[in-house]
């Protein structure tokens, strides 16, 4: 019989880069400049419903200088926050992953605030597709 | 052709295929993409297998006589019949069947016997997929076969389509060597789950293999067969199993992957220390090596029909000279391996009958690979449109499958050869034209993506009943144009819902008959089948 | 709902100034507040919108979580081990309930 297509339902309405801004010079009070913060994401989501994010900066972390925030943003999702890491110097490096949805292709933005009022940000494209193809 | 035939088999002989200067301590033969070819088959080369941005016009994205131009082959030559599509109906007439593992064999025993000391024969994976045997033993066929060969380790793709219960099962029970994929994390608490590494002595030489499994198995294939685990490319992950080889000693650093060969020339120039990768997955044969800084780029083909051998020298812990050649397995003029041989014959023996089954004849040449529409897609297409009784047939831009010639008998074989998997129901749906659209945009950018990172190393999705323009340097969303019913001749309506039938359906209860049997009822009822030149695509390049 | 379990990785023991990676799971359905029902109608956002992790009872490391972190919510970071002790885990749930876990580390 006739089905309709599974994976291909109506685009819920999404979060715009104007929110993002928004969200982020909310933050920051400006938008800060592209920094080195590592983001590891796939290029391609194996699962939109769970997309893993590891996120790294390369800081000292000592008492005197360390990554405070590194807060993570969606550009496509219903609203744009995804999570906020907030760091000590206790945690050895600037580091931490967690699984994320992306209900369809989008940045990922990534924004870090230093203890010193420093900040930086980076992002990365995902693709969501539909899959089944190959060699 | 007979006289011709003759002469050509006289000047291409066995030794000649072996003939080979041994240079320094490491002989690495490399397979790859055998999709459980156990016989001799015809393969034909593609004739269209665009590169965008930065690898345009660039190997592997040279066909036909530019390629024969680009390496210096002879037309007519066996290489040329080999490597392109150029003549090919006539050269396959001239030069027989490539392939079968009883030959490979042959050749792989051979070096071994004049190198024991220093050979390594590596599996690129896509081997335990493809057959009708495949398919019924759940790979138990090609685990043995490549058992037999003395595989020294592999790295796979197809073969997760098993599911990963089988997978587990074999790697602990059935196979002998090595399955090596670095790049597979349980998705759970994202640790290793298979080994990445495997070190080797040959020639006095320690050698590290890392295996690197098709990165992106859970997206073009159903992910439900292997939910716990999670692939990707993980250049970070590559680089820590590279260098930590290089701690336990390595001299030389392999990675036998199943990247792709846009990916891997990518890959290269992220990751330090790699000395050769053996590339697979996108079934490119190339005579010569791409080096890509200090790294060496192997493409060994696909269906048995190549062994790719690469010697190094290594001293004070590097590669300073290296010698390659990709031996094409011309079936007629190799001593099959009398071992091989008969395990090939004990696997195939419960199936011999159904297998060889003469299902019709065949008017025109049937083959697959290529970007767009091969024939034997068309073939499906047609078969989907007619069985399923659908205004429009989609049919996946697979690379696998082997050739038929014009006029040869269509076997069960060679039906499985084009279709044989796991997840095999033809579906029959209404997509309404905005989402035959979308889904045609989404292959598309699998395929045109600027960024190699982001292609899937398949070919565009086969369409029947449907024609379509494509700009393939334009982004996601405007590549497709013109997409035209071909039975009205009117535009595709984004809001009118069509009867769409298909296969391979990623998506877990998907309901239909098997594919395969589809394909074959259409045959057998049709007797002789033929494919007119399909014109309905029109490429902008 | 299932009955909500934490489950934690620490290693057992580590060198006095070794930094250690801690993997965090709790199985939670996140619900967004962006779904609807069968009949329509929105099913209210409940999610862990909150995780904390301690070492002898100082926080060092925490997490605002939002609606699109997925279900069953992994998260892993790091800490700095100077001594012995405990860690502690908390994560936050919408409706006011707080689920913990702890694991114990020694020096090696
Ligand atoms: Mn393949
Ligand atoms: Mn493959």
């Amino acid at each position: 019989g006739l089905t309709v297509v599974p994976g291909l339902g109506p685009r819920l309405a999404h979060a715009t880069e104007a929110e993002v801004t928004d969200v982020i010079t909310e933050m920051l009070g400006e938008m800060p400049a592209e920094g080195a913060i590592s983001i590891d994401l796939p290029e391609i989501a194996e699962n939109g419903n769970t997309v893993p994010l590891s996120v790294e900066i390369d800081a000292p972390m000592t008492a005197d200088s360390y990554v405070q925030d590194i807060m993570v943003l969606a550009d496509g999702n219903p609203s744009p926050r995804v999570a906020q890491f907030h760091f000590t110097p206790m945690n050895g490096k600037a580091s931490a992953s967690t699984r994320m949805r992306l209900v369809q292709t989008q940045n990922v933005v990534v924004v870090a605030r230093m203890s010193d009022g420093q900040a930086m940000m980076a992002s990365k494209q995902v693709k969501v597709t539909i899959g089944g193809c190959g060699g | 052709a007979g006289l011709r035939r003759a002469a050509a088999a006289q000047a291409l002989t066995q030794d000649d295929l072996l003939r080979f200067d041994p240079l320094g301590q490491v002989t690495l033969l490399h397979v790859t993409d055998v999709h459980a070819q156990l016989m001799p088959i015809y393969f034909r080369e593609p004739s269209i297998n665009l590169g965008v941005g930065a690898v345009e016009g660039k190997p592997p994205h040279v066909t036909g006589t530019d390629f024969l131009t680009m390496f210096d082959i002879p037309r007519d030559s066996p290489e040329c019949h080999a490597l392109t599509n150029v003549d090919f109906v006539d050269l396959a007439r001239t030069y027989g069947k490539v392939g079968g593992l009883d030959r490979l064999a042959t050749l792989v025993n051979a070096i071994r016997a004049e190198r024991p000391d220093n050979t390594l024969f590596l599996d690129g994976g896509d081997t335990w997929q493809g057959s009708y045997t495949s398919l019924q033993t759940n790979g138990a066929d090609m685990v043995r076969a490549f058992n037999a060969l003395k595989t020294d380790a592999m790295t796979a793709h197809w073969e997760f389509t098993y599911g990963q219960d089988r997978v587990q099962e074999i790697i602990d029970g059935e196979l002998n060597f090595p399955f090596l994929c670095g790049n597979v994390i349980d998705a759970m608490w994202e640790e290793a789950v298979f080994e990445s590494t495997q070190m080797f002595e040959r020639g006095g030489v320690q050698v590290a293999v890392i295996g690197q499994a098709f990165p992106y198995t859970p997206i073009a294939n159903p992910r439900y067969l292997m939910p716990d685990w999670s692939f990707g490319i993980r250049p970070e992950l590559v680089q820590e199993h590279v260098d930590n080889a290089r701690a336990n000693g390595a001299e030389v650093v392999v990675l036998l992957s199943h990247n792709g060969f846009d990916v891997d020339r990518k890959l290269a120039s992220l990751v330090d220390g790699i000395d050769v990768i053996l590339t697979g997955h996108t079934h490119d044969a190339l005579p010569r090596e791409v080096k890509v800084g200090k790294t060496l780029l192997i493409a060994s083909g696909s269906h048995g029909k190549f062994l790719s051998r690469l010697d190094l020298e290594v001293k004070g812990g590097a590669v300073t000279d290296y010698r390659y050649r990709l031996i094409p397995v011309f079936s007629d003029v190799i001593t099959p391996d009398p071992d091989m041989a008969q395990v090939i014959a004990d696997i195939r023996a419960p199936y011999e009958a159904e297998c060889t089954r003469v299902l019709g004849q065949t008017d025109d040449l049937l083959y697959r690979r290529g970007n767009f529409n091969g024939s034997f897609d068309d073939l499906i297409c047609q078969a989907l449109l007619e069985e399923r009784d659908a205004e429009i047939a989609l049919s996946p831009g697979f690379r696998w499958g082997a050739t038929l010639l014009p006029g040869q008998d269509i076997t069960v074989d060679d039906v499985h050869s084009m279709t044989s998997i796991t997840y095999p129901n033809a579906y029959r749906m209404a997509m309404d034209g905005a989402t035959l659209k979308t889904v045609l945009e989404d292959v598309a950018d699998n395929i045109f993506n600027e960024d190699p990172f982001y292609q899937q190393g398949g070919d565009m999705v086969r369409v029947g009943g449907m024609g379509y323009a494509i700009d393939i340097r334009k982004p996601m969303g405007d590549r497709i144009s013109d997409m035209t019913l071909l039975s009205t001749g009117e535009p595709i309506d984004p809001a009118r819902n069509y009867v769409v039938a298909g296969w391979a359906s990623v998506n877990e209860g998907t309901e239909g008959p098997p594919i395969y049997d589809v394909v074959s009822r259409y045959i057998e009822k049709h007797g002789t089948v033929s494919v007119p030149e399909n014109t309905t695509i029109k490429i902008k390049a | 709902m299932a009955r909500i379990r934490p489950r934690v990785r620490v290693p057992g023991e580590a060198a006095a100034g070794d930094v250690v990676e801690i993997k965090t799971l709790i199985n939670h359905p996140m619900e967004s507040g962006h779904r609807k029902d069968e009949d329509g109608n929105p099913i209210p956002r409940q999610i862990i919108n909150r995780f904390e992790a301690l070492f002898n009872g100082q926080e060092f490391f925490s997490v605002d979580l939002y609606p699109s972190v997925s279900s069953n919510p992994y998260i892993s970071f790091f800490a700095k081990v100077d001594e012995a002790g405990e860690f502690t885990f908390r994560w936050h749930d919408d409706d006011g309930s707080v689920y913990e876990e702890t694991k114990g580390i020694a020096l090696s």
